[in-house]
């Protein structure tokens, strides 16, 4: 099984330039862990000292914002994941 | 980069305060924090006074010192400086002696507190060199783009939620902006135009440029303290979407304490949304500043933000002012627009009557006391949303154009009323 995740252009300083990730994880904590140790300069971007997802980093599975399919929300194959940094808007 | 050399501001990091000078992004690179204007007020202090302001001209340049304007800018947009109005048929109602009506139902070009936003980001748009401009809107803003953008001499390209009002819709298109309708809610609005910012040199007002942008609303707080005699009111109602306005008129508050303008005072911030678009509003009611976002169902859809970019600092400036949020039902929203057309004369949207609505919940609870100076911020104009009130009146029939008609008419329709009194011509 293997989920892709696009990372924005903030973030590919830390990621050697790389635009997209694919990986095996299975949910969401998987995922994080699976970038982390890929992209260690990262890693502090995603989650704060206490191992909580940073809270201004907006983290979506195809188009539905991951707060709404649950924290234990299990990847399917092909899923699409976007990381947003900061939501804007409003 | 800015053109101005020597700006009395530049961006900074909410959170790790590191300085961004000025430059068209709206997160910390660093921490990807939102970023927010800070200014160098020891300047500020010498360049102006408070005098000075209010002999300029009645719209919001006149604050240019407290704004993030670059060194040249066109300043021939109206917005600003709508009226404060003392609301005393509504105080009654709502038992409060000292009430006034922000009256942005009123603003200049496009009716809504929008186009003041609009105005500041449209410097910084030209400043950076964009071409295009755009946003992602729940309607208000798409208008005040569109109009400021034809005027200014920007094309304009504006994402809106496919289920929007039909009147923002068409006060969109008429100013030849290029509207592209998303078939999703305004959160995957949003969402998108943060991507196609990432890869596109467009200037989205409430994106990349969204830092500059969001320091217009402080014009709403600098304008109630100058209107109000260069004093603060006890309390103000806004509406909350992405909960942006009400941070910048705590922080317009905070800015004219500390230029010496007004006397310090506590203000109490009390934010208003509709029960069924709440994330602000229910998390200050738990006591937290973390959102749970939602997904909008409501009538009143400039407010239908699920995910609120600033909810957190809202629910935090509220919190800690010793203020509330409170949120309305689509009915006590209604009832709310209606409420303030009756007694004060001013048609306000949806979002003015999420705002009336909290008032009347605030003081029936009596967080709000009758003694106390409290502003209502009215943001938008009823003639956008009229589809709410669809069905609210009954079809008036037509008579005939006869005086014996109209006196019948009289007699079915007012009778033992003061307008059935005949002779009184």
């Amino acid at each position: 099984m293997s989920v892709t995740v696009s990372i924005p252009s903030a973030f590919r300083r830390h990621t050697e330039g790389a635009d997209k990730y694919s990986c095996a994880a299975g949910d969401l904590n998987g995922l994080l862990d699976s970038l982390a140790a890929r992209f260690p300069e990262l890693k502090p971007h995603l989650r704060d000292e206490q191992g909580q997802v940073r809270r201004f980093l907006n983290i979506y599975v195809n188009d539905e914002d991951i707060r709404f399919l649950g924290k234990d929300y299990r990847f399917k194959e092909g899923d699409e994941v976007t990381l947003v940094p900061s939501i804007a808007g409003g | 980069m800015s053109t101005n050399p020597n700006p009395r501001y530049e961006l900074r990091c909410r959170e790790c305060q590191t300085r961004w000078g000025n430059q068209p992004i709206s997160f910390c690179q660093s921490c990807f924090a939102p970023l927010e204007v800070a200014y160098d007020w020891e300047r500020i202090r010498r360049e102006v006074s408070k005098d000075e302001i209010a002999r300029r001209p009645g719209n919001l340049w006149r604050y240019r010192e407290l704004l993030p304007l670059p060194e040249h800018y066109d300043a021939s947009s109206p917005a600003g400086f709508t009226p404060l109005l003392k609301a005393a048929q509504l105080g009654d109602a709502l038992r409060s002696r000292s009430l006034y009506i922000k009256n942005d139902a009123v603003c200049f070009p496009t009716l809504s507190f929008k186009d003041r936003v609009v105005a500041v980001a449209l410097t910084q748009a030209r400043s950076f060199g964009f071409e295009v401009v755009s946003c992602s809107s729940t309607g208000n803003l798409a208008n005040a783009v569109a109009a400021q953008a034809a005027r200014a001499g920007f094309r304009a390209c504006i994402f809106i939620p496919a289920d929007l009002e039909p009147a923002k819709v068409l006060g969109t298109q008429v100013y030849g902006a290029q509207i592209i309708r998303i078939d999703g809610n305004y959160d995957q609005v949003n969402r998108l135009c943060s991507q196609i910012a990432d890869k596109h040199r467009w200037g989205f007002v409430n994106v990349n440029l969204r830092p500059y942008y969001a320091e217009g609303s402080k014009t709403v707080g600098y304008e109630i303290a100058e209107q109000l005699g260069w004093r603060l009111p006890d309390n103000v109602v806004v509406p909350m979407a992405g909960g942006s306005l009400i941070t910048k008129i705590y922080k317009a508050f905070q800015e004219l304490v500390g230029l010496g303008f007004v006397t310090e005072k506590r203000v109490k911030f009390f934010g208003a949304q509709a029960t069924g678009c709440s994330p602000i509003s229910v998390a200050v009611k738990a006591g937290r500043h973390e959102i749970e976002p939602q997904k909008p169902a409501t009538i009143a859809r400039s407010l239908a933000i699920g995910n609120p970019a600033d909810g957190y600092y809202a629910a935090k400036a509220i919190l800690g002012s010793g203020g509330w949020a409170e949120d309305s039902i689509d009915p006590e929203i209604v009832d709310g627009m209606t409420l303030l057309a009756e007694t004060e004369g001013v048609f306000t949207e949806t979002a003015g009557g999420v705002t009336v609505a909290a008032a009347r919940k605030l003081y029936a609870q009596g967080r709000i006391l009758p003694d106390e100076t409290t502003v209502l911020c009215i943001t938008g104009n009823g003639l956008k949303t009229t589809d709410a009130l669809a069905g609210r009146f009954e079809a008036v029939e037509p008579i005939a154009p006869k005086l014996a008609a109209f006196e019948q008419h009289l007699e079915r329709e007012f009778a033992g009323t003061a307008a059935a009194g005949k002779g009184v011509a």
